[in-house]
């Protein structure tokens, strides 16, 4: 197990220096951020001062190597446009987003789940066709297009939600969560349902062709010769065994939630890393840039990695594998 | 398209005579089976005419201002312009009738979606192929990166690609590609190592062949079925990911101006009620990604040999 | 000794268990009777197909769709489990009829602890407590010869052998103390050493506890050292019924004739092992009359009409009226 960590640990270092190398390299060979940010009226002093507060003037490998230094102590360099540091920015907007994609995923589990149960449960049934139409539509349909009618239907035409920002916000673990109010709510719910939809068809997918196929195999059909009631192979035999690889894939997908939440970021107005990046991306605002990626790319390892971890914990046969070698 | 009742074979029936159908045929008769697939490539191959015919049968050209009247702006589906014509869906900001826009949009955002489809393939099979002909540490290399860049979702590398590259159609292009070239890869490496091993390819080696031969005329064109189904997917996605980029205003220029950006231009009438600005171009991105994937489904079933019966 | 127990356990009378397919109308079971009495064991033979195993499924009411139990009487202690509700049959299964299954690398969730799989069972049938449970799981455990029940408990089914695993099944379907167990081909996915102590023990546990025991199986050599009476099945019917040893010996049925001269046996040895000709016919397209007709090598114009079961030597039943009375007679 511990050899295992620390290789998946070199790994994750080495996958990460890459990223930056790609990343710096990229970002600042293309436009010059000079243009952008310093009006075109001033004089040559002003440009020249300025262009040596932000590091430009060195030539490209030591600029990165002044990255590099810095950044491994934290320092990701200083927002042209903010003029704060981008690490700052970004982790300052970290928790909207989290908070959305969790809320995001929290949906489409617990919608998701149910529905796929029932559409594999009773596959032929009306539902169940139904439920798998949903399915089709919302791998079809575009996030961002869905965000739109969204915000048609229930705020504008039925006024039932907000469309934009965040709400009212309350301190909890010294971070701004907004789900401990009813504003709050109402503010996230819209955002949430857009980004859960695209994992919502998937968790129906696998979840019914899980149960589908653990419905045909000898122990269910064994646990109902036991006695045992529906409900109890359902919820406990089966689920148990298709909940394993659902947990794995929805673990893996957080971080492409917490990439994809760049859309409905955009469209909800919703504060975060998210929209964000796509300012910095039109105001080619490099630190924030590369701290954005850096920093998406560190939670994807991360969370790969801890779900490397739980999968093992989850399934008896893996467990025991590890603990042999 | 002839309209015939398929007749139900039923599974029972003794003897079942071979009749002799070619390949071509067969599939097609396979494919028909589902009515919604048909339906599918119907909307498919719509799409294509209207992208195509799209300056012959637009009521204006969009682009053309002379021909904007900017007191038809925001006009309401089936209202009527100022010269008389009518708007069936409405005009935008501009006044530019959104129909022709629609038509003008789907062209460009197939173009791209087609474009970047037709080359990451090209890319994806050559490494697929290379990686499983050669095996070993070319192999390891390859699929090193392919898992490495199938870990990450597909919006994250697109915006990677864009911060690194800049806006341009040639650019969204590129990214598409480097966004998409590893499915490609991992297909068709799978397919070819299975048929690496069949007989006729060690005939092909048996007779000296250089490597580039036994590749390209001889594994390429068996590895194409599971080729030809990911690559009809990818192409959807690759339509998607240019919308969401450019409704994002980080992917095409306003030059160009796709589904995407129809979109994102009607996205702040939408909070006023003017619904149609977003809504139509909405409508036909959704047609159009539908109806690959519909196809693509269904090309999954038919050209999958485990299924075949 | 059989007589002296009375009433039988189990009564199964021209019972029918149709499949409606798409191909058409699927009779698996068509007509089967036999009698189960207490601590008695009843072979149920056939090849793949015959039907041996959807007559054990209909009996517990495990039948999936599209398959249905369409005509005849399951009576268990005089109950009619054919008319009986789904609760009714819930009640039953795993308490007073148990089943085990063929593959024990299938049987048992994979992810559940064997406690777990264990304490289920009872507490499905009887208000106990845990501790209750844990206790007599660990005595079923150690019934059917698992060394260190108490470990093994906490184990997951991965962790045993196959052999030890179907001992896990049998002690789960021990546990209630059935009246009835059907063991559907249980030992065929084992070492041949391994099966045969399981049927060993199989056969102590059902004199012992006077459990009414239903083996189906392929294998004739399994049924001729276990079994006290032998079904034959034959395309959803039953073509020969009697005690073990006098139907193995002296064959009736050109059918069960066919099938003991298709195993290899010490006492004939260097003779050529004869096969039964042709195929098991489809069951979607039965031949009319007796449906071994096209295989077998007696048949004649009377053959085409339905053979009726019929007692043709005392305690002999066969489905078949060309039977092969000289040997018996001869015997």
């Amino acid at each position: 197990m511990t050899v295992f960590l620390i290789r998946r640990l070199m790994q994750a270092v080495v996958v990460l220096f890459v990223m930056s190398l790609i990343v710096f390299i990229g970002v600042y060979a293309i436009g010059n951020p000079i243009d952008i940010l310093i009006s075109p009226e001033a004089d040559q002093i002003e440009r020249e001062r300025a262009i040596e507060a932000l590091g430009l003037h060195l030539p490209m490998w030591e600029q990165y190597l002044v990255f590099l230094q810095r950044a491994v102590t934290g320092d990701l360099g200083r927002s042209f446009a903010f003029s704060t540091p981008a690490l700052e920015l970004i982790v300052e907007r970290m928790p909207a987003t989290l908070e959305l994609a969790i809320a995001a995923m929290g949906i489409s589990i617990l919608v998701g789940i149910p529905l796929g149960m029932w559409a594999g449960f009773r596959p032929e049934s009306l539902a169940g066709r139904a439920i798998m139409a949903g399915s089709i539509l919302g791998f079809s349909l575009p996030t961002f297009w869905v965000g739109l009618m969204l915000i048609m239907v229930f705020a504008v035409h039925l006024g039932w939600l907000p469309s934009t920002g965040r709400g009212e916000t309350v301190e909890f673990l010294g971070l701004q969560v907004s789900i401990f109010t009813l504003d709050g709510w109402s503010h996230l719910l819209l955002p949430a349902f857009n980004l859960a939809l695209f994992k919502m068809a998937l968790v129906i997918r696998l979840t019914r062709a899980g149960m589908r196929e653990n419905l045909l195999m000898d122990y269910v059909k064994f646990a109902r010769a036991k006695g045992l009631s529906t409900g109890r192979v359902i919820f406990v035999h089966v689920m148990k065994n298709i909940m394993i690889p659902v947990v794995t894939i929805l673990g893996l997908e957080l971080g492409s939630v917490i990439a994809f939440a760049v859309v409905t970021e955009t469209i909800f107005a919703w504060p975060g890393m998210g929209k964000l990046i796509i300012d910095s991306i039109n105001q080619l605002d490099r630190p924030v840039i590369v701290a954005y990626l850096l920093i998406t790319v560190s939670m994807f390892i991360i969370i790969n990695l801890v779900v490397d971890i739980l999968y093992s914990v989850l399934d008896p046969r893996v467990r025991l594998k590890e603990m042999k070698s | 398209m002839t309209v015939t009742t398929p007749d139900r074979i039923e599974p029972a029936a003794p003897a079942a005579e071979p009749a002799v159908v070619s390949p071509l045929r067969r599939f097609w008769i396979e494919f028909r089976e589902n009515k919604v697939a048909v339906a599918g490539l119907a909307g498919c191959i719509l799409i294509v005419t209207l992208a195509i015919l799209a300056p012959l049968i637009s009521p204006q050209d969009p682009y053309d201002l002379m021909q904007l009247d900017i007191m038809d702006g925001r006009l309401e589906p089936g209202a009527q312009g100022m010269a008389g014509q009518t708007y069936w869906l409405g005009t935008d900001d501009q006044g530019r009738d959104m129909l022709s826009g629609i038509l003008y949009g789907i062209r460009i955002s197939l173009a791209v979606g087609v474009a970047s489809g037709v080359l990451a393939m090209m890319l994806g099979a050559s490494m697929g192929l290379l990686a499983a002909y050669f095996g070993g540490r070319v192999d390891t290399l390859i699929m090193r990166i392919v898992d490495l860049q199938l870990s990450f979702p597909a919006i994250l590398l697109a915006l990677i690609m864009v911060a690194v590259l800049g806006q341009g159609i040639d650019k969204i292009i590129i990214a598409l590609v480097a966004v998409q070239w590893a499915y490609y890869a991992r297909t068709i490496r799978g397919t070819a190592l299975v048929e690496r091993r069949k007989e006729y390819i060690e005939a092909a080696r048996c007779l000296a062949l250089g490597d580039a031969r036994v590749v390209f005329r001889h594994l390429l064109p068996n590895c194409l079925p599971p080729l030809i189904v990911v690559g009809t997917v990818q192409v959807a996605h690759a339509i998607a990911l240019e919308a969401t980029l450019s409704f994002l205003g980080i992917g095409l220029p306003i030059t160009e101006p796709s589904l995407g950006l129809l979109i994102a231009n009607g996205f702040e009438y939408m909070l006023s009620g003017k619904y149609w600005i977003s809504f139509f171009p909405g409508l036909a991105l959704l047609l159009t990604i539908v109806s690959i994937n519909l196809v693509g489904d269904q090309l999954r079933d038919v050209l999958n040999p485990r299924l075949r019966k | 000794m059989t007589a002296a127990n009375g009433a039988p356990t189990l009564v199964v009378d021209g019972l029918q268990t149709h499949f409606h397919t798409r191909a058409g109308l699927l009779k698996a079971v068509d007509g089967v009777s036999f009698t189960v009495e207490k601590g008695r064991i009843l072979g149920l033979v056939g090849e793949s197909g015959s039907g041996k195993s959807v007559t054990g499924f209909s009996i517990i009411g495990l039948v999936d769709p599209p398959g249905r139990v369409v005509g005849g009487r399951i009576l268990f202690n005089g109950e009619d489990l054919a008319q009986a509700s789904e609760s009714r049959l819930r009640d039953l299964r795993g308490n007073r009829i148990a089943m085990i299954f063929q593959d024990p690398m299938m049987t048992l969730n994979p992810v559940l602890r064997i406690d777990t799989q264990m304490v289920e069972a009872l507490q499905a049938h009887q208000k106990m407590d845990r501790a209750t449970a844990l206790a007599r799981a660990r005595d079923a455990l150690g019934q059917v010869g698992i060394p260190s029940p108490d470990e093994r408990l906490k184990s997951y089914p991965h962790q045993f052998s196959g052999g030890m695993r179907q001992r896990v099944a049998i002690a789960i379907a021990l546990l209630n103390r059935p009246d009835v167990i059907i063991a559907d081909e249980p030992t065929t996915a084992l070492d041949v050493t391994i099966q045969a102590q399981i049927l060993f023990e199989a056969q102590k546990l059902c004199r012992e506890v006077g459990t009414a025991l239903i083996w189906i199986t392929h294998d004739l050599s399994v049924v001729a050292g276990l079994a006290d009476e032998i079904c034959v099945m034959y395309a959803g019917k039953v073509v020969e019924q009697g005690a073990v040893d006098r139907v193995l010996d002296h064959p009736l049925h050109p059918y069960t004739r066919g099938l003991i001269g298709s195993v290899p046996s010490r006492n004939r040895r260097g003779q050529p092992l004869t096969q039964i000709p042709g195929m098991a016919p489809s069951p979607l397209a039965l031949p009319a009359g007796c449906s071994f007709r096209p295989r077998c090598p007696r048949a004649d114009e009377g053959c085409k009409v339905p053979p009726p079961m019929a007692e043709l030597a005392p305690g002999r039943y066969a489905r078949c009226i060309h039977p092969h009375l000289e040997e018996a007679a001869a015997a």
